[in-house]
C-alpha cells in the first residue's frame, strides 16, 4: 500500500501526438481513484504509464515515495487487471495465481497460503485446477482479480476490467470490487468510460478529456458542482441539458439566478418539472417523445431549436405532440461562460 | 446442413475408396515384392500375392546389407537417417522459433529488413544454392559428418514465418501481464510462448521430420563414407546396380522399413498435428 504521485506527467508519441499533458495528481494511500473520460482522452495511457507499460516522456511518477519513471513494471510492485483478463491460457487457475509470486521467489508455504486466501475471498477455490478456457467471463474476471490480490502489491491498477461482461454481471462485479477494495485498503486506480461505474466505485473521480484533467473530486462534488461544461455533460444519465443564454427570455424570469457573463445554462433532467416546484423558469415546450423507464420517465421536449430532457416520476399524463410547459428549478441551474468554465 | 441422399453417400464412398486404392496399392505391391525370393522377378511379372521369403529379405537387410551394391546393414543407415531427420527437425524448430521471437517482440534496427531477408530465402532452396553451400560445408570440414548432413538444411523461412504469424496472434496484454508479474524476456519466452506454441511445434515437427528423412540429394553430395549413408541413398544405390538384376526383394524390404519411422511419427503425433493446423489456443 502506498500513495501515488504524478507531477507534470506527459506522454508525447512519436509524431508529436500528445496523448497526456501535464497531469498533476496525488492519490492517497488506500484511496480508490477512478479515471473516467471518453475514448481517446488518455486515461488508459495514463494508467499504463503508472504501470510502467508505457514510457513517460515528461514529468515524474512516484509510488510509495520513490520515483518509478525508469523502473520495470515488476519493480514498481503494482498489480494490474486487464480488460480481456490476460490470463495465461495454458496454466491452471492456481498456476495463474502463483506465477507472479514464483517469479518473486516467494517461499512455497507463503504462496500456498496467499493463493488459498485469495481463492477464498473471491470464491474461486472450486476452479483452482481448471484452465481459464473452462471458466465463464465472470469467473475469469475473478481469477484476474485474484492474480492481483495474491501479490499484495502497493497498488491495484484496473484497465476497464468490467467492459467484457454483460450488464448484470458488471453491476455485480462492481459491487464486489468496491467491497474488496474497502476490505484490503489497497490504493487503486481504475480506468473506465462508464460514468455509472465511475460514480459508484470512486472515492475520488478524475474526469479527463483530450489528455488533460477536467476536474478532480468526489462523485457528489462532480455531480453537484461540475467545474466545466464538459464534466457537467459527461457525468449524469440522462445527460445534463444545456440551453444558450441568448435563447432564453429576459432577466426578470431568471430572477438573478445566473451571474452576468453566462453563456450557457445547464440543468439536470431531474430538475426540469412539468408542474412548478418552487421558484422556476417556465418555458413553453412541445412533447417530442416519452421514454418510460420503470420508476421514472424521460420526456423529450422541444422548443424552437432547443431540446430538453425532463426526468419525471411515474408516467406523466401528457401525450407526444402536445404542448406543455417545462419548469426549470432556478436553484438548480448551472451557469457556464463562453469558454465552458463554471461561473459561481 | 444435414441431407439424406443415399446415392450421394454411395458416390462419395466410391471416390474415397478409389483414392485409398490408388494410394495404397503401390505400398501393397512393395510389400508383396519384399516377401518374395530374389529370382521371382526375373520373368518380368510382378507377383500380386505375398511370397514366403519375407524373413530372409528383411533379415538380410537388417543383418548384413548388400555388399555387392556397397550397402551397409540397414540398421546403420536407419540410424543415420534418424539422426539427420531429428537434427533437421529439432534444429529448424529451435532456430525459427527464436528468430520469430526476435522479429515479433524486439524493436531492433533493420528489423523489417531482417524479416524480409529470412523470407526471401524461401526462394532459395538447397538445390539452387547447392554449390556455395557445398563449398562452405567442405571448407568447414563438415563432409562426412552429421553436422554436415543437417546444418545446411536447418535454416527455415517457412517455420519462422509460421511462428511469426502465431506470435502475432498472441494478445499484447499477455506480455504485459507477464511483465507486471515479473517475467523478463527469456522467462516470457520460456513460460508463455513455448507452451503456447506446443501444437504448432508438433505440427512442424511432423512435416520437418519427413522432410529431413526424405533428403536425398544433399546426403548424396556430402557423404562418401558409408558410415554416414542414409537409408534413402541406400535404396537408390541398391536399385541402381550395373550389369546385374536389382534384388527387388531387398530393395522393397528396405523401402518398407524406411517407411516405418515417418509413419510412426505421423501416427503418434497425429492428434497434436491436426490440432496445430486447425486450432489456435488462446
Amino acid at each position: 500500500m502506498a500513495a501515488i504521485e504524478l507531477s507534470k506527467v506527459s506522454k508525447v508519441y512519436p509524431g508529436k501526438v500528445r496523448a497526456v499533458e501535464d497531469i498533476d495528481l496525488a492519490i492517497g494511500d488506500g484511496e480508490f481513484v477512478v479515471l473516467v473520460g471518453p475514448s481517446g482522452c488518455g486515461k488508459s495511457t495514463l494508467l499504463r504509464m503508472i504501470a510502467g507499460l508505457e514510457s513517460i516522456t515528461g514529468g515524474e511518477i512516484s509510488i510509495g515515495g520513490g520515483v518509478v519513471n525508469r523502473k520495470e513494471p515488476a519493480e514498481r510492485d503494482i498489480a494490474m487487471v486487464f480488460q480481456n483478463y490476460a490470463l495465461y491460457p495454458h496454466m491452471t487457475v492456481r498456476q495463474n495465481l502463483e506465477y507472479g509470486l514464483k517469479n518473486r521467489k516467494t517461499p512455497r508455504p507463503e504462496i500456498d497460503r496467499r493463493v488459498a486466501e485469495a481463492a477464498q475471498i473471491l470464491e474461486i477455490a472450486p476452479f483452482l485446477d481448471r484452465r481459464p478456457r473452462q471458466l465463464s467471463g465472470g469467473q475469469r474476471q475473478r481469477v484476474a482479480m485474484g492474480r492481483a490480490i495474491v501479490r499484495q502489491p502497493k497498488a491495484f491498477l484496473f484497465d476497464e476490467p468490467l467492459s467484457n461482461l454483460d450488464a448484470k454481471l458488471r453491476g455485480q462485479m462492481r459491487v464486489e470490487i468496491r467491497h474488496l477494495q474497502r476490505r484490503l485498503k489497497t490504493t487503486s486506480v481504475y480506468v473506465t468510460h462508464d460514468q455509472v461505474e465511475a460514480m459508484t466505485l470512486a472515492d475520488r473521480l478524475v474526469v479527463m478529456n483530450v489528455g488533460r484533467i477536467e476536474q478532480v473530486g468526489t462523485p457528489t462534488d462532480l455531480f453537484e458542482k461540475p467545474q466545466t461544461r464538459f464534466v457537467a455533460g459527461f457525468i449524469g444519465s440522462p445527460p445534463m441539458n444545456f440551453l444558450e443564454r441568448s435563447a432564453l427570455p429576459d432577466e426578470a424570469a431568471l430572477n438573478g439566478s445566473v451571474p452576468a457573463g453566462t453563456a450557457t445554462i445547464g440543468v439536470r433532467p431531474e430538475h426540469v418539472n412539468l408542474t412548478p416546484e418552487g421558484p422556476s423558469l417556465a418555458l413553453p415546450m412541445t412533447v417530442a417523445l416519452i421514454e418510460p423507464i420503470g420508476t421514472e420517465s424521460h420526456v423529450h421536449l422541444r422548443w424552437n431549436d432547443n431540446h430538453l430532457i425532463a426526468a419525471v416520476r411515474g408516467r406523466p399524463a401528457i401525450r407526444e405532440g402536445e404542448p406543455t410547459t417545462a419548469h426549470l428549478q432556478l436553484a438548480a441551474l448551472h451557469p457556464f461562460d463562453a469558454a465552458g468554465q463554471r461561473l459561481a | 446442413m444435414v441431407e439424406n441422399r443415399p446415392w450421394l453417400d454411395f458416390f462419395c464412398h466410391v471416390i474415397l475408396i478409389a483414392g485409398i486404392v490408388v494410394v495404397a496399392f503401390p505400398v501393397y505391391v512393395a510389400f508383396v515384392a519384399s516377401t518374395h525370393g530374389p529370382n521371382d522377378f526375373m520373368s518380368g511379372l510382378l507377383p500380386l500375392l505375398p511370397g514366403n521369403n519375407m524373413l530372409d529379405s528383411y533379415g538380410q537387410m537388417l543383418g548384413s546389407g548388400v555388399s555387392t551394391s556397397g550397402v551397409p546393414p540397414l540398421a546403420l543407415e536407419m540410424t543415420n537417417s534418424l539422426i539427420m531427420a531429428l537434427m533437421i527437425a529439432i534444429g529448424k524448430i529451435a532456430i525459427s522459433i527464436l528468430s520469430a521471437y526476435a522479429i515479433v517482440y524486439f524493436r531492433f534496427p533493420l528489423r523489417t529488413l531482417a524479416f524480409w531477408t529470412i523470407f526471401i530465402t524461401l526462394m532459395l532452396p538447397v538445390e539452387v544454392r547447392i554449390y556455395p553451400t557445398f563449398k562452405v560445408v567442405a571448407d568447414l570440414g563438415l563432409l562426412n559428418s552429421y553436422w554436415g548432413l543437417s546444418i545446411p538444411l536447418i535454416a527455415s523461412a517457412t517455420a519462422t514465418f509460421l511462428f511469426r504469424q502465431f506470435f502475432l496472434t498472441v494478445p499484447d496484454e499477455l506480455l504485459e501481464a507477464a511483465r507486471v508479474d515479473g517475467a523478463g524476456p527469456l522467462k516470457f519466452f520460456w513460460d508463455m510462448l513455448l507452451p503456447l506454441s506446443r501444437t504448432n511445434m508438433a505440427a512442424l515437427f511432423v512435416i520437418l521430420f519427413i522432410y529431413g528423412w526424405n533428403q536425398y540429394l544433399w546426403p548424396l553430395l556430402v557423404t562418401t563414407d558409408e558410415r554416414y549413408y542414409t537409408v534413402v541413398m541406400g535404396i537408390k544405390r541398391m536399385a541402381d546396380v550395373a550389369d546385374a538384376i536389382p534384388q527387388w526383394n531387398v530393395v522393397m524390404a528396405t523401402v518398407m522399413l524406411a517407411m516405418l519411422p515417418p509413419v510412426a511419427v505421423v501416427i503418434l503425433m497425429q492428434r497434436l498435428f491436426v490440432k496445430g493446423l486447425v486450432e489456435t489456443e488462446k
